[in-house]
């Protein structure tokens, strides 16, 4: 099976853009990287993080995901930087860190 | 057996519908369409007519439902004037971008303020560049023609484009006329079925209506500008298998009396016919006058008017608009352009009036004729004039 690929614009010209610009491959906003323009990145001390769960409800791109061990983690795939979980964390066990080029 | 009966434009257009057997109607009345969904109203409410008849709480919501109605396939009609026109201005780009073929008549009405619920094409013309294909209307029996005509065009399956007919708010709305209906039996020969090739379908999932980044935006409307021009084609096609199978040829660019004739007019809608008169008293008298009919709007007549203008000396566009602070009518503006590149061509004249409803009689057409060929004549550089007003303009230039 071949890797579903995300189209982008480069892909198009106007002569093969489908009528109305309809997507007829749905179900491919997963392959969408909406972590790139991220400016700040959650970073958890699990040292303080008691596993309540609350920056996986509080999520808003669905980027946080439950680990085997009952604690969390940002995929940073989808991450947006957005600080909400950190916000609502009630141990303090996220910090919102400035992401930095590398 | 077709029939030959007493009806407005209004009431004409919703035959038409009735005739083309539309699935979805949406629509919120507003003086000078009325008549056009209550008569719908009454037909679904009595059996006349099967389909789902959707009162919404404004022509924003009109339209909205309209493209719901016509993206699962449904055929779609909705009518609505002036100001209704102006509140569903954004959807408007939105059905034809997702080239969803939706029927739509506009009552021409005048815009506020100071309020007017008379006709002029204002409204029309705030809608040139939504891209929509655009026809005129001269009387009732043309309303009744086009509508059906619309559905064919919009839905042919190489062009998916909505298509909006044009008739005057009470000269043409709220005017009974004689009008043939035709026999059933040649509609459904002239309009097949429906079939949209997108349609919603939850076992065949797809993304309508997507967000478009920068890098693919410009193609888009690309391809919606091709697909346009392209309908040309198709346009004068069905309008000869129209005039094959009812018997009336109808043409984007239409004249009236222009072989050899000097000075021409040119008009829109209702007004043509009044216009055509005075051609004819004129004729009489040994002018060298004649008319010109612009029927299609959008996409733009280019080839057929140029052909049609040019051997005249002199072309008077007479406009039902303004454009505040610009280069005249609107459509005299387009003439000017399509014409600028040309070798022979006509000195266009601008000259506007009819506005907000104000009459214009043969007398007045006649003055419209005459002040055109003096201002033609004097070689004059303005931009445009505004007839039968009190306390006259003139000398505006750019």
């Amino acid at each position: 099976m071949t890797e579903k690929r995300l189209k982008t614009g480069s892909d198009f010209t106007w002569r093969n853009l489908e009528v109305g610009n309809v997507i007829t491959e749905t179900g491919n906003a997963a392959l969408r990287r909406t972590g790139d323009w991220r400016t700040q990145r959650p970073v958890t001390d699990v040292e303080k993080c008691n596993k309540c769960g609350l920056c996986w409800l509080h999520c808003p791109d669905a980027a946080i995901k439950p680990l085997k061990d009952g604690y969390y983690e940002s995929d940073l795939f989808y991450c947006k930087g957005c600080g909400i979980c950190a916000k609502v964390c009630p141990k303090g066990a996220i910090t919102m860190i400035e992401e930095k080029e590398e | 057996m077709s029939r030959r009966v007493g009806l407005e434009a209004s009431h004409a257009a919703a035959e038409a519908a009735k005739m083309a057997n539309v699935d979805v109607i949406a629509a919120y009345p507003i003086t000078p369409q009325t008549h056009i969904p209550e008569r719908l109203a009454e037909m679904v409410a009595d059996g006349e007519l099967n389909a789902a008849y959707i009162p919404v709480e404004s022509e924003h919501s009109a339209m909205s439902t309209c493209l719901g109605a016509a993206a699962v396939g449904a055929r779609t009609f909705t009518a609505t004037a002036g100001p209704g026109l102006e509140y569903m201005h954004n959807v408007l780009y939105v059905a034809s971008a997702m080239r969803l073929p939706v029927v739509m008549t506009v009552a021409n009405r005048a815009l506020s303020a100071p309020l007017s619920i008379w006709g002029d094409h204002s409204d029309a013309m705030s809608v040139r560049d939504t891209g929509w294909i655009q026809v005129f209307c001269q009387n009732s029996q043309e309303a009744f023609d086009m509508t059906l005509w619309a559905f064919r065009v919009g839905e042919d399956p190489t062009i998916l484009l909505p298509v909006m007919v044009h008739f005057d708010g009470f000269h043409l709305t709220h005017v009974t006329e004689p009008v043939i209906l035709p026999e059933q039996e040649k509609v459904d020969r002239f309009l097949p079925n429906f079939h949209y090739p997108f349609a919603l379908d939850p076992d065949k999932p797809m993304t309508l209506g997507a967000f478009a980044p920068p890098d693919i935006y410009s193609e888009a409307k690309v391809a919606q500008e091709m697909v346009i021009r392209k309908s040309k084609a198709v346009i004068i096609q069905v309008f000869k298998e129209f005039g094959d199978i009812f018997g009336r040829y109808y043409h984007p660019v239409e004249p009236y009396q222009t072989q050899g004739s000097k000075t021409l007019l040119l008009t829109m809608g209702s007004f043509s016919e009044t216009a055509k008169t005075v051609i004819d008293m004129k004729k009489d008298r040994g002018e060298s006058v004649g008319l010109i009919n612009l029927r299609l709007w959008r996409p733009f007549p280019f080839e057929e008017l140029r052909r049609a203008v040019k051997d005249a000396e002199t072309l008077i566009v007479f406009d039902r608009c303004i454009s505040f602070g610009g280069p005249g009518g609107p459509v005299s503006s387009e003439i000017r352009s399509a014409l600028y590149s040309e070798k022979e061509k006509p000195k266009v004249v601008s000259l506007v009036g009819g506005l907000g409803g104000r009459d214009m009689s043969a007398k007045d057409f006649e003055y419209v004729i005459d002040r055109g060929r003096e201002v033609a004549e004097k070689g004059s550089e303005e931009l445009y004039e505004t007839v039968g007003i009190r306390d006259k303009v003139s000398g505006i230039r750019g």
